[in-house]
C-alpha cells in the first residue's frame, strides 16, 4: 500500500518539547472496518441510523461499568502535568496528542450529556454535542493513542488515558466504526487460532523447518512440540514468534533453555497466539473469548504450567487480567507463577545455575533495553516491585558483556513507547507510528553515539515488528532490534552436561 | 434580624447542604461503580500498605506532579498547603473554645499561608497564559475557578491586613448558624464578598473539577495494589460472565 509522504522528525541531541502545532495530524486515521470484519465480531456492520443517542447511551453504560472512566471524567483539573509526555504529541506536536486534549475529546460529551454543569452552562466548561464532526475527531485521536500510559504515572490522579481511549473504542466499534486493523485481527483469532491467521497445519510445518535449521546449527535435536498432551508447560506465544524476524530467533532462544533445563514443552494450535487485541479495542466480552482458548488449550493437553513468550500487551492481559478472565488456575503447580514469563523462567534457571552461558558469543553486540510499554506499567514479573525491569536485564547481563541502559527518563516507569503500540501498528498509520517513535530514537541515539550500542533487545513483538520497520527512517539499521532470548539462544550452552 | 443576615444564613445552610450531599452522592457512585480488571499503574506497590503509602505520598507531597513538573508542582503544592492551613485556622469562628492547634497555627495562618495561596494561584494562573500547551487546555472554568479561589484568597487577606472587620461579631454570627440560634451578621462589604464566594466554591465543588479530591482515592491506576497473580480479582458484572459460558 502506498504511503502519503511526510517528513521523518530529525533527531535533536536532548529532548525539546514542541510548540503546539494545532492540526499537525487531523488528517491521519486507519482505516474502518468493512461490513464483514465488524459482523464477524457482532458488531454494527456500518454507522447505525441512529449512531448518537445509540454512542451517548453506550457511555452511560461504560461509566457505570468501569470506575476508571467514570472517576477519570470528573477528576481532571487540566494541570497539563501530562502535557508533554505523550510520544505523539513529543513526535507530531499536534495538541490533541496531549494526554488531557485526547482525554477532554471524550470529557466534553461526558459534561454535555451527564452533568449538571455541562447541561445548562455547555461553554463554560467546554461541554459540545456528539456531533459527526466529533465523532470523526474521535476516530481520529483515539488511533494516535497507542494505550502506553505514560501519562498516567505523571497524573497526579493517575489518570490513564488508555482508559478513555479503550472507552472510546469500545464506543465507536459498537456504532459501527471499528478500526479495520483491530477487529480484523481478532476475527482471525476467533477463526484460526492466532493473529496472523495461520492454520495448525502450516504452523506444524513451520515449526519442524525450525527443528532442522536448529539442527544444522546446534547438531542437536531441539524440539518445538505441538499440540503435545501431558506436556509440562504450555507455551503461549504471539504468533509472530512463528514467522517474523527478528521474532523467531526469540522462539529458538525459549526452545534451547527448555531444552538445556530438560523441561517438557508444548505450544498449541488451538491457542497459538498471546496476543489479545481485545485489550486495544476495550472490549471486555472480546479479550475474554480470546483467552478462553488458553484455558481450554492447558486444559486439553493438561499441562502444569503456563508460560507467556516475549509480549508487551500480552503480559500485560496474561498477567494483570487472566486470574479475573480465565482462573483460578487451580489445575496447574502452584509452586510455579501462573502465569509465568519466559523471562522469568530463564531468569529463575540462570539464578540457581540450570542453565550456563558462553558470553563472548555476544561480544559483537553492545546492548540496551527497550522498556516495553505494557510490561512496565500494565505488568510486573518475579515477586518483587519492579521485577520487570530488573529480570530481562539481569538475563541481558548475564548473556552478554556489553549493556548500556538509556537515558532514565526514557526507560522503566518512565519508558516510551515503540510508537506502534495499541492498535497502531498498521501501514495506514505509519506517519503516526514514525513520529511516535522519535522520543525513543532520540534516546537510542544517545546511547549509540555514547557507547556505540548496535543492538536494542526487547520483550514485545509489537515493538520488534514496529521498530524494524520504523529505524531505518531515523538512519539505523534495522536489525538492531531483537528479543531477550534471541540473545540467549546466542550465548546458552547446549548439549550434554 | 436584617435580611442581610437572614440571607447568608440561609446562604450557608444551602451551600453546606449542596456540599455535603453532592460530595456523598459523588462518593457513592464513585464506590459503587466496578473496577472489573486489574489497572495499577508503575510503580505498583505489592501490598495494601504499600498502595496506602502511595496514596499518602501523593496526597501529601503530589508526587506524581512533582515528577511532571516542577513549576506546577511548587505553584500547586504551595497553594493547597496555604489552603490546608488557613482552613484550620478559619475553625476558630466555629469553636467555643478553640481548639489548641486551632491556636497555635494562627500565626503561621496569617504570615505564611495565606500568601503562599496567593502566590500560588498566581503562578498556576500565569502557566495557564504562558504555556502554550497549557493554555491550549484551558476552559472559560479553569480561568473561573482560579479567579474565585483568588478573590476568596485576596478578600480575607485584605481583611487582616487592610480594612480589618469585626472578627467578633463574625464568630457570632457563625456560632449562631451552628447552634441555630441566627445572630445579626456585620454589614461589612468586603466580608460579604468573602462569604459570598466560599458559598459559591462549596456549592460547585460537587459538580465541578474539584472533584479531584475525593477521586484521587478512588483512582483504579492507583489504589490497586500490584497481586493479580496471587489474588484472584472479580467484579460483579464481569464474572457473571463466567456464570453462562
Amino acid at each position: 500500500m502506498a504511503i502519503a509522504p511526510f517528513v521523518t522528525p530529525t533527531l535533536k541531541s536532548y529532548p525539546v518539547i514542541p510548540l503546539i502545532k494545532v492540526g499537525a495530524t487531523s488528517h491521519l486515521k486507519p482505516f474502518v472496518a468493512a461490513a464483514p470484519i465488524q459482523k464477524a465480531l457482532g458488531f454494527a456492520e456500518e454507522l447505525v441510523e441512529d449512531w448518537q443517542p445509540k454512542a451517548i447511551a453506550k457511555m452511560g453504560d461504560l461509566l457505570g461499568k468501569y470506575r476508571s472512566l467514570q472517576v477519570y471524567m470528573d477528576a481532571c483539573v487540566h494541570c497539563g502535568a501530562c502535557s508533554d509526555k505523550c510520544h505523539y504529541f513529543l513526535g507530531t506536536a499536534d495538541p490533541k496528542n496531549m494526554p488531557v486534549a485526547r482525554q477532554d475529546l471524550m470529557r466534553k460529551i461526558y459534561r454535555r450529556y451527564f452533568t449538571w454543569a455541562g447541561k445548562i452552562f455547555p461553554w463554560l466548561v467546554g461541554a459540545v454535542d456528539l456531533t459527526r464532526e466529533v465523532l470523526d475527531e474521535w476516530y481520529t485521536y483515539f488511533h494516535q493513542c497507542s494505550e502506553c500510559r505514560r501519562c498516567s504515572v505523571f497524573c497526579p490522579y493517575g489518570i490513564d488515558t488508555a482508559e478513555v481511549t479503550m472507552a472510546a473504542r469500545e464506543i465507536m466499534g459498537s456504532i459501527g466504526m471499528g478500526q479495520k486493523y483491530s477487529n480484523e485481527i481478532i476475527g482471525k483469532v476467533h477463526r484460526i487460532g492466532n493473529n496472523l491467521g495461520i492454520p495448525g497445519p502450516a504452523l506444524e510445518n513451520t515449526l519442524e523447518g525450525l527443528e532442522e535449521d536448529t539442527k544444522e546449527e546446534t547438531g542437536l535435536d531441539i524440539k518445538f512440540p505441538l499440540d503435545v498432551k501431558g506436556a509440562t508447560v504450555l507455551l503461549i506465544t504471539p504468533s509472530a514468534d512463528f514467522f517474523s524476524e527478528p521474532h523467531v530467533e526469540s522462539l529458538i532462544g525459549y526452545a534451547k533453555v527448555f531444552h538445556a533445563a530438560g523441561i517438557s514443552w508444548t505450544l498449541s494450535s488451538h491457542a497459538s497466539e498471546a496476543g489479545n487485541f481485545g485489550l486495544f479495542i476495550g472490549n471486555y466480552e472480546q479479550m475474554r473469548n480470546i483467552t478462553m482458548r488458553v484455558k481450554e488449550a492447558a486444559l486439553e493437553l493438561g499441562v502444569k504450567r503456563i508460560v507467556v513468550g516475549e509480549c508487551g500487551h500480552a503480559w500485560r492481559v496474561a498477567y494483570s487480567y487472566w486470574n479475573t478472565l480465565i482462573g483460578p488456575f487451580d489445575y496447574l503447580d502452584q509452586r510455579y507463577p501462573v502465569p509465568q514469563h519466559i523471562c522469568e523462567l530463564t531468569d529463575d534457571l540462570i539464578q540457581r545455575g540450570a542453565i550456563s552461558f558462553d558470553k563472548e558469543a555476544n561480544d559483537k553486540r553492545i546492548i540496551t533495553f527497550h522498556d516495553s510499554c505494557n510490561v512496565a506499567r500494565g505488568a510486573s514479573m518475579g515477586n518483587m516491585v519492579g521485577g520487570q525491569f530488573i529480570i530481562p536485564r539481569r538475563i541481558i547481563t548475564s548473556v552478554a558483556n556489553h549493556f548500556h541502559d538509556m537515558s532514565p527518563e526514557t526507560v522503566r516507569t518512565s519508558t516510551f513507547c515503540c510508537g506502534g503500540g495499541g492498535g497502531l501498528l498498521t501501514d495506514d498509520l505509519m506517519e503516526v507510528r514514525v513520529k511516535g517513535a522519535l522520543p525513543r530514537m532520540e534516546a537510542l541515539k544517545q546511547v549509540t553515539d555514547d557507547h556505540g550500542v548496535n543492538f536494542m533487545a526487547a520483550i514485545c513483538a509489537i515493538c520488534k515488528a514496529q521498530f524494524t520497520k520504523v529505524l531505518p527512517y531515523y538512519g539505523f539499521d534495522m536489525n538492531m532490534i531483537g528479543g531477550v532470548h534471541q540473545l540467549v539462544s546466542k550465548a546458552i550452552r547446549l548439549g550434554d552436561k | 434580624m436584617t435580611m442581610l443576615t437572614i440571607f447568608y444564613a440561609l446562604l450557608f445552610y444551602v451551600a453546606t447542604l449542596v456540599f455535603v450531599v453532592g460530595l456523598a452522592l459523588k462518593i457513592r457512585n464513585y464506590s459503587k461503580t466496578p473496577a472489573p480488571l486489574k489497572i495499577p499503574t508503575g510503580p505498583t506497590p505489592k501490598t495494601t500498605a504499600g498502595v496506602a503509602w502511595r496514596l499518602a505520598r501523593e496526597v501529601v507531597f503530589f508526587e506524581s506532579l512533582f515528577k511532571a513538573s516542577k513549576w506546577t508542582w511548587i505553584f500547586g503544592w504551595a497553594f493547597h498547603a496555604g489552603l490546608l492551613v488557613v482552613v484550620l485556622s478559619h475553625l476558630r469562628y466555629f469553636q467555643e473554645p478553640v481548639w489548641l492547634p486551632v491556636v497555635l497555627i494562627q500565626p503561621f495562618s496569617i504570615y505564611v499561608a495565606g500568601f503562599a495561596m496567593v502566590a500560588g494561584l498566581a503562578g498556576l494562573w500565569a502557566r495557564r497564559w504562558l504555556v502554550d500547551r497549557v493554555r491550549y487546555i484551558s476552559t472559560p472554568s479553569d480561568h473561573l475557578h482560579l479567579a474565585l479561589l483568588l478573590a476568596i484568597a485576596l478578600s480575607g487577606l485584605t481583611m487582616r491586613f487592610v480594612l480589618p472587620t469585626d472578627i467578633v461579631a463574625v464568630k457570632v454570627f457563625m456560632l449562631g448558624l451552628l447552634r441555630f440560634d441566627w445572630q445579626p451578621l456585620p454589614a461589612d462589604p468586603i466580608l460579604l464578598v468573602h462569604l459570598a464566594l466560599v458559598a459559591l466554591l462549596m456549592m460547585i465543588f460537587p459538580i465541578s473539577k474539584l472533584l479531584h479530591a475525593p477521586a484521587l482515592f478512588f483512582s483504579p491506576s492507583l489504589n490497586q495494589a500490584d497481586n493479580a497473580r496471587e489474588t484472584r480479582h472479580i467484579s460483579a458484572w464481569a464474572s457473571a460472565l463466567d456464570k453462562h459460558s
